[in-house]
């Protein structure tokens, strides 16, 4: 018997992680998403002591550790802060390569919102650029219930 | 700190994009060998050898969960203690050093590895988002560092030229490092050529696919002293997380880290770090990092790493060498990349960096760091 223990072809096997899993969204995210979804309204969170509104909302301020109740409406447009075109491809990605992500400050808010930008030419994107939301119209309560932000008129 | 924690060995693999023909835990048995060899320590429960080990990996990257329980028997953890930490180097070695400062072990084993070629890199990424608005969105670190990237570049003027120099250099100290990856010889114009990932980060700005481990030995200074003739200590440890949502952050700076390294810093006794210290050992995965990490850990001022760059001051034979190692441009897996830090900064500081040596290195920082755009900063301070 050879005491190699190396075989010239090692082998290895296929295998995949399939877990389902169900997100509870909590009391805060589902307001959010309602309002998306039945108003096509977009919600923000405000901290009164900090004076500081979060889009996405949440429950609880980053800076005082304060919980939040006071909602806000926004208008839903917004400035580009920073943007990149993706051109690779993931099974994940909701839009096909090459699109672009885009950090968007929205009127109205103090963080920035991670969205897709769509309607616009790749090339011609700009920081500062002014966009507004394009809803779908098949909403679910879901943050791709806004399809995209396109350049706002 | 009162107590004095030495690191007395280091030894990794070779990084490879794909180490074919080899299992997770025949490349963790080659460096806990090899340390085990250098040290000539023994696992004991006696107090006589290693008393326990710290695993250093994430469950998604090794494709199963509680992924330190694999490793068990040749983590040395066979009817042993083993805890395991699901981020990166520093803070398990961190976490080594303080299970002796409690008085708990005196001699550690910290191993950390990762196999990111079993697996989508990108999609493990993309499940360390939060569900509702990032994961719907289809977001990985690499979307979310170009979002980074191109912040920190508006704000102090930073060109892609500046950060593809950063990757020259990084592939130029590497070809020192018989470690590293895949070192080659870049121009500024090659890097600028690759194809673009997510703009503005191309091929070359971004960390390639690696698999490799690290590991080390922390001991108790009575015992460090016994088992080499050259320890080095840690002096101080900082860590800092910054908000999960990037959008929630301004991305053109890296408070965690400022934070992070303050601590370090005054565990360390240190006022002025641009002064004394000697080395930098830097996790990045993006070019742009490695300017934006060093002006964090107070190297310099916010927007002037491009300048200490241009004027040599960074590389190799300058007053402050930044990752003498090549870094993880060239190479290192997630989680591994923290240990490798830490390890080169021993190697450094204890005499034996070979060709990549940084003459007369007396103190040292090595930073780890996790999530997207930097999440959690972790920094150390090594000395002799």
């Amino acid at each position: 018997m050879s005491q190699e223990t190396k075989p010239k072809a090692p082998l290895s096997i296929e295998g995949a992680i399939i877990l389902p899993y169900r997100y509870a969204a909590g009391g805060v995210m589902s307001r959010f998403l309602i309002a998306l979804r039945d108003s096509k309204k977009t919600l923000g969170i405000r901290c009164s002591r900090c004076n500081m509104v979060y889009v996405p909302p949440r429950e609880t301020c980053l800076h005082c550790f304060g919980r939040m109740d006071e909602w806000v409406e926004l208008e839903g447009s917004g400035t580009v802060e920073s943007y990149t075109v993706v051109r690779y491809s993931l099974p994940v990605h909701p839009m096909a390569a090459p699109f672009a992500f885009a950090l968007i400050k929205l009127d109205g808010a103090d963080t920035s919102l991670t969205h897709l930008l769509g309607e616009i030419d790749l090339e011609k994107i700009k920081v500062g650029m002014k966009v507004e939301p394009v809803y779908s119209e098949s909403r679910k309560a879901s943050i791709l219930d806004i399809s995209y932000f396109r350049p706002a008129n | 700190m009162n107590e004095k924690v030495g690191i007395v060995a280091q030894a990794q693999t070779k990084y490879e994009p794909l180490k074919e023909g080899v299992d997770l835990s025949e490349m963790i048995f080659d460096v806990v060998k090899q340390v085990r060899e250098q040290t000539g320590l023994k696992f004991t429960l006696d107090g006589t050898g290693i008393d326990s080990t710290v695993t250093c990996s994430q469950d998604l990257w090794d494709g199963r969960t509680i992924s330190g329980m694999f490793a068990s028997d040749v983590a040395g953890a066979h009817l042993r203690p083993e805890e395991k930490v699901a981020g990166n180097g520093v803070s398990a070695a961190a976490y080594g050093c303080m299970q002796i400062l409690s008085g708990h072990y005196d001699v550690v084993l910290m191993v950390a590895w990762c196999r990111e070629s079993i697996t989508n890199g990108r999609l493990v990424e993309w499940m360390s988002m939060e569900p509702f608005v990032h994961r719907m969105l289809g977001m990985d670190f690499c979307a979310a560092a170009a979002l980074q990237a191109r912040r920190y570049m508006d704000k102090y003027s930073v060109t892609p030229e500046d950060c593809a120099r950063v990757v020259v250099r990084a592939h130029s100290n590497a070809r020192n490092n018989p470690y590293a990856q895949s070192p080659r010889k870049l121009s500024v114009e090659d890097v600028l050529k690759s194809k673009e990932l997510a703009s503005p980060i191309r091929e070359l700005d971004a960390k390639p696919t690696s698999d490799g481990a690290c590991a080390i030995i922390l001991a108790r200074e009575d015992k460090a002293k016994k088992i080499t003739s050259n320890p080095i200590w840690i002096k101080g440890f900082g860590s800092c997380y910054d908000a999960h949502m990037p959008g929630d952050r301004d991305l053109a700076k890296c408070d965690a880290l400022v934070s992070a390294a303050r601590q370090a810093y005054k565990e360390a006794g240190i006022k002025d770090p641009a002064k004394e210290i000697s080395l930098a050992e830097i996790s990045a995965s993006y070019a742009y990092q490695e300017l934006m990490y060093t002006e964090g850990l107070g190297l310099c001022g916010e927007g002037e790493a491009k300048e200490l760059l241009a004027k040599g001051v960074t590389d190799m034979g300058g007053r402050l060498p930044v990752n003498p190692s090549g870094g993880s441009l060239v190479g290192n897996p997630v989680t591994v990349d923290g240990a490798v830090r830490v390890a080169e900064a021993f190697l450094q500081l204890s005499n034996q960096a070979g060709a990549r040596q940084v003459p007369g290195a007396r103190v040292a920082v090595a930073h780890g760091v996790d999530g997207a755009c930097g999440q959690l900063h972790n920094v150390m301070v090594l000395g002799i």
